[in-house]
């Protein structure tokens, strides 16, 4: 299980997380929705281990273990992905060269044998016609040029090569058009599994259309401040967050 | 390209980060006293058992670098040097001349091995032709210790040697040559080099003809308190090709050793020049003690018409680096190409560039400069193209980006552009960047380590200079550049 408890975060002294509690089991997609700036990147990225974020309290835990004193790649050969709003560019490191290496960077950490390069090319070929991503775009550099959603599709056809534990979609929908929306969807829906979650930010409904949360969670100023089954995203998508955010603050 | 996974590896496979070519070979030496006057260049050139005129053409530059002070226009800063505190001479015992493989020292192939050079050469099995091979001349202190595949080069008439020996078997070539592109005053340095200079490499390619394998030379300082001044001269016939690959390294030692090359090339009609650099001298260590000083002066001259020469280089050592390998184009259409990528480190300082001066009609010129400035390093790149009055059409293309990591290196780009004519046409691009938290952390997220990371995008940035490298040196290169920058990931 991925849990946080009582996240309290500090960017540049300005409180961003305050008290935050989530768990996402195995096998469950968890949805996070919220107004801008209510925290949810920032979420994701403590989560993750970037650096710059202070945590002033609490814990987040990958199976009982906390990870906040671990580094980002120690997390990440763990199990933890995140497929980010703005992927980074790479220039001159093409999207192949990329992938192999951190394929084969957590495969070492965790004591597993590096791919042969004929596996390996087996299975970026699959993935990517599964996310019909265009082979020719894996010779690119990675990210460099990439429309948003090249760049999107590209954030999941890496989480596809990496089998993680748990997946955290910041927005992964944002720059999708409506066939990238379902193909990528799709891409995501392969990948669950009884032994892996998944931690999805958004603004839309229609993404949870064909990602059927098993809850949803509504983050407002650094704290989840109302949980709900996939009936509270329709509910969302009605009425906006005015009721929401005006209980909490209340 | 799979080599940049290789890099990580090697990156991985590296447990300390040090300078791993840095041990000592005991061998007994013989050296020439401290210290220059007179004397002591008569005493090198009867040690090579030079004719009169190169004595003479040695004491003329000796006479002349007297009367000149060191250049001070370069960002470089080093306390003074003390040139009579320095053997300017330094040869293996018992290699008084050049020998055959199996009369080597044992002590001196075995050095080599360790550098990772084959100084034996690779058997031809059963008629079948191991693919990468590459003719080596070993360059050990003042003199060349061994040069492999002389006989088979000499079959397409393709001359290999030790500079001290073309001067007894192509004196006619040598002296038509030597100083033809570097003149004995043209600088400080060159000036030295000409008095002193004690071995190197000679090559030349005839006319029309192919040079059927790379050649390359692999100096090495080993000795202490002593100055390596090597001379290379390369001639390209009419028509003729030759790819040229040169590797350095020394034992890290508390002192500045100096190092004062000069290279000289010669394209003749339609001939081309490919000459490759990895320069991984000792760069001294993380507080600036030691490393070498490396003052060079490389020219090329495309004499005639249609002639090319490209200079590479890999610059990673070395506390000092001054050096700028220019291109003289002189016959009309000739083309001349600079792909640099200089390193820096820990406390080392670099000056580097290229000069192109274009004279002939319809001249071409490519520069293309990577500079990554890591540690406290400083890293210059200075760049002159220029176009006489009758070098109608010149063309030239610039670009020079530089990558800092860290904040307490520096980056400077210094170009300086002059054309007399009008029909010149020159383009300058430059930018400075930094590797940025959200590439290292999005690396980090997929896994990589912060030294893979780094090691990953550098690799990226140097991408379109390190694709002009022969094969075998990319890979050598790859793994310098990931090793010159341990450390200077946070
Ligand atoms: N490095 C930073 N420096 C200063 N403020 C920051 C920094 N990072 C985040 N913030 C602030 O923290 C708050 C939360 O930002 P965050 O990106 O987590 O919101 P979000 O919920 O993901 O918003 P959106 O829906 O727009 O993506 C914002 O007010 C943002 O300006
Ligand atoms: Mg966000």
């Amino acid at each position: 299980m991925l849990e946080v408890r009582n996240l309290h975060v500090e960017v540049e002294g300005q409180k961003i997380l305050r008290g935050l509690d989530l768990k996402v089991h195995p096998g469950e997609v968890a949805a996070i929705m919220g107004p801008n700036g209510s925290g949810k990147s920032t979420l994701s990225y403590v989560i993750a281990g970037r650096e710059d974020y202070e945590v002033t309290d609490g814990e987040v835990l990958l199976d009982g273990e906390n990870v906040l004193e671990m580094d980002p790649e120690e997390r990440a050969a763990k199990g933890l992905f995140l497929a980010f709003q703005y992927p980074v560019e790479i220039p001159g490191v093409a999207t192949m060269t990329f992938l192999k290496a951190s394929v084969n960077a957590q495969r070492k950490s965790r004591g597993e044998p590096e791919l042969s390069t004929p596996d390996f090319m087996r299975h970026v070929k699959q993935g990517a016609e599964r996310l019909e991503v265009n082979p020719d775009m894996l010779k690119r550099p990675l990210n460099v040029g990439f429309s948003g959603g090249e760049k999107k599709r590209m954030e999941i056809l890496q989480m596809a090569l990496l089998e993680p534990r748990y997946g955290l979609l910041d927005e992964t929908d944002s720059g999708l058009d409506i066939d990238a929306l379902r193909i990528v969807s799709n891409g995501v829906n392969a990948l669950r599994a009884a032994n892996r979650g998944f931690l999805v930010i958004t603004h839309y409904q229609r993404l949870l259309d064909y990602i059927k949360p098993d809850v949803v969670h509504i983050m407002s100023k650094g704290r989840i401040i109302k949980s709900g089954d996939a009936a509270l995203a329709l509910e969302l998508e009605k009425n906006g967050y005015r009721d929401y955010v005006a209980d909490a603050a209340a | 390209m799979p080599a940049v996974q290789d890099t990580v590896d090697q990156v991985k496979a590296i447990d300390v980060s040090e300078y791993k070519y840095g041990f000592v070979t005991e061998i007994e030496a013989e050296r020439a006293p401290k210290g220059l006057s007179e004397d002591i260049v008569r005493f090198i050139s009867s040690k090579k058992e030079e004719p009169a005129w190169l004595t003479e053409w040695r004491l003329e530059a000796y006479r002349r670098w007297i009367t000149m002070e060191s250049p001070d226009w370069s960002r470089v800063k080093h306390p003074p040097i003390d040139y009579q505190d320095l053997h300017y001479f330094s040869a293996p015992k018992g290699t008084a001349g050049p020998k055959s493989l199996d009369e080597v020292d044992p002590e001196l192939l075995r050095t080599y091995e360790k550098l990772g050079i084959p100084l034996r050469e690779q058997e031809i099995l059963a008629g079948v032709e191991p693919t990468n091979r590459v003719a080596v001349d070993a360059v050990f202190d003042s003199v060349s210790v061994a040069t492999t595949f002389k006989a088979e080069l000499a079959k397409s008439g393709v001359v290999f040697c030790p500079i001290s020996e073309a001067v007894h078997t192509h004196p006619e070539l040598v002296k038509k040559y030597l100083g033809s592109v570097v003149p004995v005053t043209d600088n400080y340095f060159a000036t030295l080099n000409s008095a002193v200079f004690s071995d190197g490499s000679f090559v030349y390619i005839p006319p029309g003809v192919r040079c059927p394998m790379e050649l390359s030379t692999y100096f090495r300082i080993n000795d202490t308190k002593t100055g390596q001044f090597e001379r290379t001269l390369i001639i390209a016939d009419k028509g003729s090709y030759v790819s040229y690959l040169e590797g350095c390294t020394a034992p890290m030692r508390d002192e500045n050793q100096l190092h004062a090359a000069v290279v000289e090339l010669v394209a003749l009609e339609d001939a081309e020049i490919k000459y490759s650099t990895v320069q991984n001298w000792y760069p001294g260590d993380a507080e600036g003690k030691g490393g070498i000083y490396n003052f060079v002066t490389k020219r090329g001259d495309c004499r005639e018409a249609r002639a090319k020469i490209s200079w590479t280089q890999v610059e990673t050592g070395s506390a000092i680096t001054w050096k700028y390998p220019s291109c003289i184009l002189r016959g009309d259409d000739s083309r001349g190409e600079f792909y640099s990528i200089a390193i820096s480190n820990g406390m080392q300082q670099v000056d580097s560039g290229t000069k192109m001066v274009h004279l002939g009609k319809n001249t071409t010129s490519r520069i293309i400069s990577k500079g990554i400035a890591a540690g406290k390093s400083d890293n210059t790149y200075r760049g002159l193209v220029s176009a006489h009055r009758k070098a109608t059409n010149a063309r030239n293309f610039t670009n020079c980006d530089s990558l800092l990591i860290g904040e307490h290196c520096g980056a400077h780009t210094v170009p300086y552009i002059e054309a007399k004519t009008s029909t010149a046409v020159f383009e300058h691009e430059a930018t400075t960047s930094k590797i940025s938290e959200d590439q290292l952390f999005y690396c980090r997220q997929r896994g990589l380590s912060g030294e893979e990371a780094t090691a990953l995008i550098v690799n990226g940035f140097v991408r379109d200079v390190l694709q002009q490298l022969p094969m075998e040196f990319a890979v050598e290169a790859q793994k310098l550049i990931a090793i010159s920058l341990e450390g200077s990931v946070g």
